[in-house]
């Protein structure tokens, strides 16, 4: 028996919102984040992202008080990503509730952090989140500030660059098909995840179960993030887990 | 009345040695009905009664944690004298005789055995990653299926698992329940007498993690 694929929720947060946006930009409130992570974690979510899309605005992370009501609730693992860049960001987080930090823009720029954090307080707990968008030639560039800002590097070369200096796990969320429901960069997940060793979580562009089918079978993704197709009741966590189920993909077993 | 209802509570004293992954754990507790207390000095750990050791990261950091704290020494004689204790994941592995994490280190030597890289390949050649994160099944031992602390798990329970390493006991009676990551076996759940260690969160574990916690605090 290989490990279970991971059902994880995205939740995007601006301010006190939770919102979704087309290609992680023109935002839309969608409601109360620590109502929307309840829920998902009542009908069995096995994690929860949480991603402040403003952060770079305000140079900081603002989810902390987010974070810290909704563990009063939630019993899985929490991932908190958005504007961190230093070793006190992350031990901030951490001490209200987070158990993993994404990182994406301050890896680019010091890539020492991803080690860093690593070694403080363990590989589990330093995700490096990468914002990938495709060139004309079937490669990929890493983006930063919600897929605004062009870094000049490659995608497949970065991730495997993170896995050396010790990062336990990449979210890898495809600009240009997060938001849009037509499935996720198939061939991008595949090349990082036949890349690298650590377990890849697949983002951006799930419109249906058969999508996410796809990106674990064809693609090898280790865990599959979730946003509008649940924000919007396209589907839910129960629906999705059955769907497993019967498709012979391994997940959690779970009864709400 | 209030007053009598905060006395009730079990007192549960959670080890701060400087890796932070205490607030997760003494919510979980807090929500089952735990009273919590933070400790780090030596003379607080000779009185208390159920010892969290919880734990995230290095193993090497962990133990120089207990060291400079001089903690190694009360938790072997609280442990010795057969009061409650709990190691979670990092906890967990630091009850073994020694890890080989960033080289040889000794650990509590609580549990006979060592702490080991999980493999990234089992028996039939098959590759897997590395660490080991996600939610997987418990299998309970004849012993885990007797013992107290594991008393509400059943055929579903699953745990919660982030780590790369994993302890090897020595003696099979050390284990109370086991999980299967790509067919390579993972000792879930260690036990020496009112010791107990367990490598997943169970408070990050849903239901299942918060019912094993709720056994541990009657113990």
């Amino acid at each position: 028996m290989t490990s279970n694929i991971r059902l994880i929720s995205r939740l995007d947060i601006k301010g006190p919102n939770l919102i979704k946006g087309i290609h992680l930009e023109g935002l839309r409130v969608i409601g109360n984040p620590n109502d929307y992570a309840k829920k998902y974690y009542e009908s069995g979510i096995d994690e929860i992202i949480y991603m402040d899309t403003v952060a770079s605005l305000y140079g900081r992370n603002n989810l902390s008080e987010i974070v810290k009501k909704t563990v009063k609730d939630v019993y899985v693992p929490i991932t908190v990503g958005g504007g961190l860049r230093s070793i006190d960001d992350v031990k901030y987080l951490l001490r209200c509730g987070a158990e993993k930090v994404a990182i994406n823009t301050a890896a680019t720029k010091n890539p020492e952090l991803i080690t860093e954090v690593s070694r403080k307080f363990g590989s589990q707990c330093m995700v490096l989140s990468i914002e990938a968008k495709r060139n004309e030639d079937s490669s990929w560039e890493v983006y930063t500030e919600n897929g605004r800002q062009k870094t000049g590097m490659s995608v497949l070369e970065w991730a495997k660059k993170g896995e050396e200096l010790e990062a336990g796990e990449i979210l890898l969320t495809s600009v240009d098909n997060e938001g849009t429901k037509k499935g996720f960069d198939y061939e991008l997940i595949k090349k990082v995840s036949e890349s690298v060793s650590i377990p890849v979580i697949a983002s951006g562009g799930m419109g249906c179960h058969e999508d996410l089918s796809k990106a674990v079978k064809d693609s090898s993704a280790d865990a599959i993030a979730m946003a509008d197709i649940l924000h919007y009741d396209r589907s839910d966590v129960e629906s999705i887990r059955n769907f497993c189920h019967a498709n012979d993909i391994n997940v959690r077993e779970y009864e709400a | 009345m209030i007053l009598m209802f905060e006395n009730m509570k079990p007192k549960i004293s959670i080890v701060d040695y400087g890796l932070c992954n205490l607030y997760n754990v003494s919510n979980a507790l807090e929500h089952i009905g735990a009273q919590i207390e933070i400790i780090d000095k030596p003379k607080e750990v000779k009185i208390a009664k159920h010892i969290i050791l919880p734990g995230v990261g290095a193993f090497k950091n962990g133990m120089r944690g207990l060291k400079l704290r001089e903690l190694i020494d009360p938790l072997k004689e609280h442990i010795e004298k057969k009061r409650p204790f709990l190691g979670i994941c990092l906890g967990m592995q630091m009850m073994m005789s020694k890890s080989y994490e960033f080289g040889e280190i000794d650990g509590l030597d609580i549990i006979e055995g060592n702490v080991v890289k999980i493999p990234n390949i089992n028996s039939k050649n098959k590759h897997h990653k590395i660490p080991h994160i996600g939610w997987n099944k418990i299998f309970l031992s004849i012993d885990g299926k007797k013992n107290q602390l594991l008393k509400s798990q059943d055929k579903k329970s699953s745990m919660y698992f982030v780590h790369s390493y994993k302890a090897e006991c020595n003696k099979d009676e050390n284990i109370l329940a086991t999980t299967s990551y790509n067919d390579v076996n993972i000792a879930a759940v260690i036990n020496k007498d009112n010791a107990y260690g367990c490598q997943f969160h169970p408070e990050k574990s849903g239901k299942y993690g918060l019912e094993l916690l709720k056994q541990f605090i009657k113990l």
